[in-house]
């Protein structure tokens, strides 16, 4: 009887955290729509997150392309006796999957992190409590410009990893295992559409909408000092990370079902 | 004026107030002490309007404020200034953004005249020509003093004051209190300060509320306090172990 007690529990915890944080997106959606932030934290928020994110997102999907070509090749080579369809499959593979769900998982780890233990500091030193006492909504200061920029940032720099990556994987393509240029390109292009591009980058807009809220939730929400401030960056991270693979594979499948990509 | 009517709260199982009416004149500087975690910080945030009572109400200046909507609070909240227990200065903010904060809220004065009512803010309480530095490099003395130049730079009609003399030393708390009466004085302001520090609240209260167990027990000038017949207001003044208050040990 105690099992079925301590699993009804978690359950309920587990909906009403859901309830809260859907509550925290809502109010984070309705400020945004509203118009009502602040436009110069939203600027340096937007380079806190994405261009000081550039170096790791270029690193990672860089390496990504260049081990997918290398693969791609010995695979197909003990297949059909050649490296073949490298071109195609490291594009289509960065582009609609690689490309936004690794950056999601790097910023998940870089900036969901910083946002939940920035916001996590503030709320167990009274600072969100201070924004209130001098008339600022820390919704509206603090959450809106992060939501802003993630939503933003996060499809840019996958088309920044998009490209990286595809470029990777030519190097090692014609440098390595002695492919022709115009095979590698004619091989991405021959195949890929448009909307192979868009399934990506929907995706990755999904994804930055999972790592902000789940971020600014955990940070608002943070008790405990610094052992809270810590436990809810963890939580941050791995929830992220989780939600942004499971969500991939609903997402995937809906978005081909609309014929996106 | 203002006035706490019956007010009721629990967090989960833990109830804290269990029917707690006060009265706060205009002017005056009212005390509220009592043994840790009793709720005197919870009872100052609920006037403030950062936490919701279960029941009851509480009127700033006539209007009950436990059910108003977020614009209409901001606008309330604009009559307050907050000193928290830890300061809460905005770490990535220097000194004279966190002062200036609120005046930038407003959105009434010009950058000029913004930075003007700094330097006067903290000219108050003796710390001119540190506009430039963070949070990060001052001791924490002079982090509840520019705490209070933030509290005091919109020209609140009420202050509230959050353990303003914990974690310092006693000169620098006697200075804090300095202020306190300085501020009173000057500005002619309501202050409700939150303290377990006796000499502290004798030396600027004329008003003083003791709460205790959900409750206010009583309440009078610093002078009834200090011949005050009521066992738990003598135990908790005298700072005695022994008396009707028993604190719980391991």
């Amino acid at each position: 009887m105690k099992i079925f007690w301590l699993i009804g529990e978690k359950f309920l915890k587990l909906s009403e955290e859901l309830g809260c944080a859907y509550k925290m997106f809502m109010q984070i959606l309705h400020t945004f729509l509203t118009g009502k932030y602040d436009k110069e934290n939203t600027t340096y928020q937007m380079v806190l997150i994405g261009v000081k994110s550039i170096p790791v997102i270029l690193l990672t999907s860089a390496f990504t392309g260049m081990v997918l070509a290398l693969q791609t090749a010995y695979s197909t080579r003990n297949i059909f006796n050649e490296p073949i369809y490298i071109g195609s499959v490291v594009g289509f593979s960065i582009v609609k999957e690689l490309g936004p769900v690794l950056t999601a998982v790097v910023l998940a780890g870089r900036v969901g992190a910083a946002i939940a233990s920035e916001l996590g500091t503030m709320k167990v030193t009274e600072q969100i409590d201070a924004l209130y006492t001098l008339g600022t909504n820390p919704i509206r200061y603090l959450a809106v410009p992060r939501f802003i920029s993630m939503v933003i940032m996060v499809p840019i720099l996958t088309i920044f990893a998009d490209i990286v990556g595809i470029i990777g994987g030519f190097f090692v393509s014609v440098y390595k295992l002695g492919i022709a240029p115009v095979v590698y390109q004619n091989d991405i292009l021959d195949y890929m559409r448009t909307e192979d591009l868009f399934h990506g980058l929907i995706k990755s807009v999904f994804f930055a909408l999972i790592i902000v809220t789940t971020a600014c939730y955990k940070g608002f929400t943070c008790e405990g000092g610094a052992e809270g401030v810590g436990r809810s960056t963890t939580q941050t991270v791995v929830i992220s990370m989780v939600m942004i693979l499971v969500s991939d594979y609903f997402l995937t499948a809906l978005l081909v079902m609309f014929g996106v990509g | 004026m203002i006035k706490i009517v019956n007010i009721h709260k629990s967090f989960g199982e833990n109830v804290v107030f269990k029917g707690v009416d006060l009265e706060i004149k205009d002017g005056e500087t009212i005390t509220i002490i009592g043994g840790s975690g009793c709720g005197k910080s919870v009872l100052i945030k609920h006037i403030v309007g950062l936490l919701k009572p279960d029941s009851g109400e509480i009127y700033v200046d006539n209007e009950e404020i436990t059910k108003l909507d977020e614009d209409k609070l901001f606008e309330v909240q604009k009559k307050f200034g907050f000193l928290f227990q830890s300061a809460a200065l905005f770490d990535s903010l220097n000194v004279k953004e966190n002062v200036a904060f609120g005046l930038r809220n407003l959105k009434i004065m010009s950058e000029h005249d913004i930075s003007e009512k700094v330097k006067e803010c903290l000219s108050r309480i003796g710390l001119e020509g540190i506009e430039n530095m963070k949070p990060s490099e001052l001791s924490g003395g002079m982090k509840k003093r520019v705490a209070l130049a933030r509290a005091i730079a919109t020209g609140p009609k009420y202050i509230f004051y959050d353990e303003p003399t914990t974690g310092i030393d006693p000169i620098m708390a006697d200075v804090i209190n300095d202020l306190i009466i300085h501020l009173q004085k000057t500005l002619a302001v309501t202050s409700i300060v939150v303290t377990h520090d006796m000499t502290s609240a004798y030396k600027i209260s004329n008003h003083i509320a003791m709460l205790y167990d959900g409750k206010i027990i009583g309440e009078g000038t610093p002078s009834e306090f200090k011949k005050t017949e009521n066992m738990y207001i003598k135990q908790f003044t005298t700072g005695s172990s022994v008396g009707p208050i028993k604190m719980k040990v391991r």
